[in-house]
């Protein structure tokens, strides 16, 4: 991030403080959704935003809680755009981010492996015979449970720490969260997911 | 939304790519308040946010996202005649997920490798594609080797599905893709992904004359004007409404 000015280092520092508007314990540069804050002239600011998921909803509240911050700051122009590239990850949310996320009760995302979902087992619903000449994933190598997890870093349970835990759905509360139960505590949760 | 984009944006792609993204996603919408279970209704609503933000994103490079929307006449949407298919039964929904996670999904890894106008979403939706296309695949899997009435209504949906998937793969003005190399890769995903949930690849042609022409074309089928009444039906009653 390139930032210029004294002037321009103060306004985004300001804006970092910002929360997330869906999960108020992260700020905005906790978040990593910041990129950059440009001046023009004496009052006039120019701050490019990054959206999480490129349909996340979040980021129209986060326009405008940056702007009303930005004006009582003595800006008199705030202009917030969304910029795409280079694209936002996981990766971004800051170290105290993922931790204020696990005290929150939410699995902070992994750190980068490859990008994209780790594919998970439906469970063991199997009524229906399976013809016995059959080339199921079996054969094929995968391995005795059908579709399974692949072993990378666990998912912890952000209540009690156990690396025991299972994949309820892909999807949670929002796009970017999946649902998750610990099978040590029993406790269900929310994971960021890895994007 | 203002969104960055460079100034000349071949129109025809954006619509093209836009259209679909903005149609499967009120088809799966449509699921709200419908899904089997209480999972899959936050995880069908959650992939139909990702696509209208995509579809917001696209449109916005053609014109005003919401003229575009909700202003234009059937014959105008280029959509593929995929994404426009009704919702049928559950493993309807996940076939046609199936079939174009898995397309958008190769195509936009491989936008996002170029350096074409349509790069910095590409690389940023595929990521969330990837997503879309796993749970497809997970529930054709499951779905197709389940019980032998899900295993039926998983091929009937596939089958049904067949002959609209030939369209996919039409050169698009303004895309620089290897049309033929992308369908070869989707054929090969698929027809991995139904052998592993016992499902035969389906027979018959993959696009021919029923389909008088095709999406891509603004030709659409018989469900598509009805859709297109629903989602249009309050900006048009309400101009301007906001809430």
């Amino acid at each position: 991030m390139v930032t210029g000015t004294a002037l321009e280092a103060e306004l985004l520092e300001l804006a970092g403080t910002v929360p997330d508007p869906e999960l108020p314990v992260l700020t905005l540069r906790e978040l990593g959704v910041l990129r950059a804050v440009r001046v023009h002239g004496t009052d006039a600011v120019e701050v490019d935003l990054t959206p999480t998921y490129t349909g996340c909803p979040a980021i129209e509240a986060m326009s405008v809680d940056i702007e009303r911050v930005l004006r009582a700051h003595g800006m008199r122009e705030v202009t917030v755009r969304t910029v795409l590239s280079p694209a936002w990850s996981t990766d971004d949310i800051t170290p105290e981010g993922r931790e204020k996320l696990r005290e929150f009760g939410i699995a902070p995302p992994r750190t980068r492996r490859a990008a994209g979902p780790v594919p998970l087992p439906l469970g063991p619903t199997r009524t229906r015979p399976t013809a016995p000449n059959a080339t199921t994933a079996t054969d094929a190598g995968t391995s005795a449970a059908p579709y399974p997890e692949p072993r990378t870093e666990p998912v912890r349970c952000p209540h009690c720490g156990s690396a025991d835990t299972e994949l309820l759905s892909r999807f949670s509360s929002t796009a970017c969260k999946a649902l998750r139960r610990c099978l040590g505590c029993r406790e269900p949760f929310d994971h960021f997911k890895e994007l | 939304m203002t969104a960055t984009g460079p100034a000349t944006v071949p129109v025809t792609a954006a619509l093209a790519l836009g259209d679909d993204a903005l149609v499967l996603s009120h088809r799966l919408g449509e699921w709200a308040g419908h899904a089997p279970v209480l999972e899959e209704e936050v995880a069908l609503a959650n992939i139909a946010l990702d696509l209208l933000g995509q579809a917001r994103v696209l449109l916005s490079l053609a014109g005003d996202e919401d003229e575009l929307a909700y202003l234009r006449e059937e014959r105008a949407f280029r959509n593929l005649q995929l994404v426009e298919q009704p919702n049928g039964d559950f493993a309807h929904t996940i076939a046609r997920q199936l079939y174009f996670s898995t397309y958008q999904h190769l195509l936009y890894a491989d936008l996002a490798a170029g350096d074409g106008p349509f790069a910095p979403l590409a690389a940023k939706a595929v990521k969330e594609v990837a997503y879309h296309r796993d749970h497809a695949e997970q529930w054709t899997l499951r779905l197709g080797d389940g019980t032998e009435t899900s295993h039926e209504r998983m091929a009937r949906a596939c089958a049904a599905l067949w002959r609209y998937t030939g369209e996919m793969f039409q050169p698009v003005e303004g895309l620089a893709a290897d049309w033929a190399r992308l369908e070869e890769r989707w054929l090969e995903s698929v027809t991995d992904v139904l052998t592993r949930a016992t499902l035969a690849l389906p027979e018959g042609p993959r696009t021919g004359a029923w389909s008088a022409g095709a999406g891509r074309q603004g030709l659409h089928t018989e469900p598509f004007g009805r859709m297109l009444a629903e989602m249009q039906h309050l900006h048009r009653s309400h101009p301007g409404a906001t809430w």
